[in-house]
């Protein structure tokens, strides 16, 4: 018993120091543990995805080549132009009404408090397809309509027969409504900037302006995205109901066309489907790319991009191969 | 520099307080302050936590407005203009005028997160309308050389250290050649071994003829910078005098116990 100690030390310390590493890796490498229940696990998952799929592609039900028939077709694209149409002006105007209500809540004047905090509370409370639907009669009450920033100045006064086209009463619509949700969004961004920054900025002196333009806002920026982007995979879907408006979006089309060739009804909503699932994804494309760009200076490093991820992931992968292929 | 008396009428005091009270709700944090700090002069305000020693730093550049009294720096009053016989509040754009004339460093540096150090220091000179883009980075690179971070412009804040950090927020502040700077307790969110390198900057400073007010918890420090130290308790300046009789032989029994818990 008085022997181990020191047998154990120099077993341990003989391959560490002087030893060419390459010829004993395998001395000291820790072994991963063995993870049995992960690939039943795996196996399992494998099996249903698989069998999903199949049923996908091979069930009649779905007709894919009607499917691949209407997916490039005129109509359908001249649908999904409108709707990115819609949904581009609308994510823009609400945004930017959206920012104005923010200031407005926190801004020191009462009055905007209040007006700003009414019309969130009008706007989140009513569904958007009432608002839609009122926009829609309302050209039947009003001959000449004015249109401005929420609560601001009008910029412009309009004939309503003349301009209250169908485009322009949908995207009215959805920003009136945006604009009440991104006002949170861009008030909870700039709540979260804190308050040290706020101070620093007014100790320098900086206008008032470029406080809040170049100090507060990029910083809100960082947690304004993520709940924006949230937002606007909502609008995308929110554009289906300006069908209700008379307007033809890729919805609108999709119904339409369903209706004139009934026996085309699901491969007609698979199309949609397939373009919606095509526009969210490149929304989130963007969204990864801006919060890499606002995340400038809030971590040490960025995070990668999938593509280098990808990269790295499979280097690693390679390795770990080739190692279990040493042992 | 250290006597008490005004050497001259012609150069204005560099900072003047007058009968600065600061209250939240029943809470006095100031309670009648008076003190005037010389141009050039290093004055160290000392005493204990919730003392009102940050808050009297917050009301010189109108972070704080006082309920009763103001403060002047080179003769101008700060967030009040004279009127008549009345002092009547000032606008935002003249305060934020006057607060650019006005150097401050925090505790916890506040550095802009999302800029580059170079753009912390020239953003202030840019945006106030002083210099262009190109003259406010040139002085930038010249202020970080200064404090000895030449070669970190281009890096974040939070890529460098507490020390480093304290350090731009230095220059940042010097970016407006300010006529007065204000320390709040600009160590104290430093691990030891980095308050070195911020005390060695401000001693540089002090060297230089700037005109500073400095609150901290470094009694050695306050020994070696400063012309004046005044102590300051429940909201009242207790003591003030050169540092050797303030700190080495204090009058009043509440400094002798402040710095007896402290030394």
């Amino acid at each position: 018993m008085s022997e181990p100690p020191g047998a154990a030390v120099s077993l341990a310390a003989a391959p560490i120091p002087t030893d060419a590493p390459s010829q004993q890796p395998n001395a000291q490498r820790v072994q991963p543990l063995r993870r049995p229940g992960r690939w039943i696990v795996t196996a399992v998952v494998l099996v249903v995805v698989a069998q999903i799929l199949h049923g996908l592609v091979t069930n009649p039900f779905y007709q894919w080549d009607r499917f691949r028939y209407w997916f490039l077709r005129p109509a359908v694209l001249d649908g999904l132009l409108v709707t990115l149409e819609v949904a581009a002006l609308s994510a823009v105007l609400g945004l930017a009404g959206g920012i104005l209500l923010a200031l407005g809540r926190l801004s020191a004047s009462p009055v905007l408090r209040a007006v700003s905090w009414t019309y969130t509370w009008l706007f989140r409370s009513v569904p958007l397809i009432v608002v839609l639907i009122f926009l829609y009669n309302f050209s039947a009450l009003y001959q000449t309509l004015s249109l401005g920033v929420p609560f601001g100045p009008a910029f412009v006064t309009f004939d309503e027969s003349k301009v209250a086209t169908d485009l322009t009463i949908a995207v009215v619509g959805l920003s009136l409504n945006e604009a009440a949700y991104a006002a949170e969004v861009v008030r909870g961004g700039v709540l979260s900037v804190d308050q040290g920054q706020h101070e620093a900025a007014a100790a320098l002196g900086l206008p008032r302006g470029y406080q809040f333009r170049r100090i507060v806002f990029p910083q809100a920026l960082r947690s304004i995205t993520p709940n924006y982007v949230n937002q606007l995979i909502g609008l995308v879907k929110s554009t289906s109901l300006v069908f209700y408006v008379s307007l033809l979006d890729l919805f609108g089309t999709v119904q339409s066309m369903g209706n004139t060739y009934p026996g085309d009804v699901v491969p007609l909503l698979l199309v949609a489907t397939v373009w919606y699932l095509i526009l969210t994804s490149a929304v989130s494309v963007v969204q990864f790319y801006v919060e890499r760009y606002y995340a400038r200076g809030a971590t040490r490093a960025l995070p990668p991009t999938p593509l280098r991820k990808a990269r790295t992931g499979l280097t690693e992968l390679r390795a770990r191969l080739r190692g279990e292929a040493a042992v | 520099m250290t006597t008490a008396h005004p050497r001259g009428q012609a150069a204005p005091a560099a900072l003047e307080v007058h009968n600065v009270h600061k209250w939240y709700g029943a809470h006095r944090v100031l309670d009648g302050i008076d003190l005037t700090v010389r141009p050039g002069e290093v004055t160290v305000i000392i005493g204990p936590s919730g003392s009102g020693k940050s808050t009297l730093l917050r009301v010189v550049n109108h972070l704080e407005k006082p309920e009763v009294g103001h403060v002047s720096v080179g003769g101008e009053p700060i967030g009040v203009k004279r009127h008549g016989g009345r002092l009547r509040e000032l606008g935002e754009r003249a305060i934020l005028a006057q607060r650019s004339r006005i150097g401050f460093v925090f505790q916890n540096f506040n550095l802009f997160p999302h800029l580059t150090v170079l753009d912390n220091v020239a953003a202030a000179p840019v945006a106030t309308g002083r210099l262009t883009g190109p003259a406010a980075r040139d002085l930038a690179r010249e202020l970080l050389g200064r404090v000895g971070l030449g070669d970190k412009a281009a890096a974040y804040p939070r890529q460098l250290s507490g020390g480093q950090q304290q350090r731009v927020a230095i220059a940042r502040a010097l970016a407006l050649r300010p006529g007065i700077i204000l320390f709040d307790e600009p160590t104290s969110a430093l691990d030891p071994e980095l308050v070195g390198e911020v005390l060695a900057v401000i001693k540089d400073l002090a060297s230089s003829g700037t005109t500073l007010v400095i609150v901290t918890h470094e009694i050695g420090f306050a020994r070696e910078v400063a012309d004046r130290v005044v102590f300051i308790d429940g909201g009242r300046i207790v003591e003030q005098g050169p540092p050797g009789q303030v700190l080495d032989s204090p009058r009043h029994e509440r400094t002798r116990d402040f710095l007896g818990k402290v030394l």
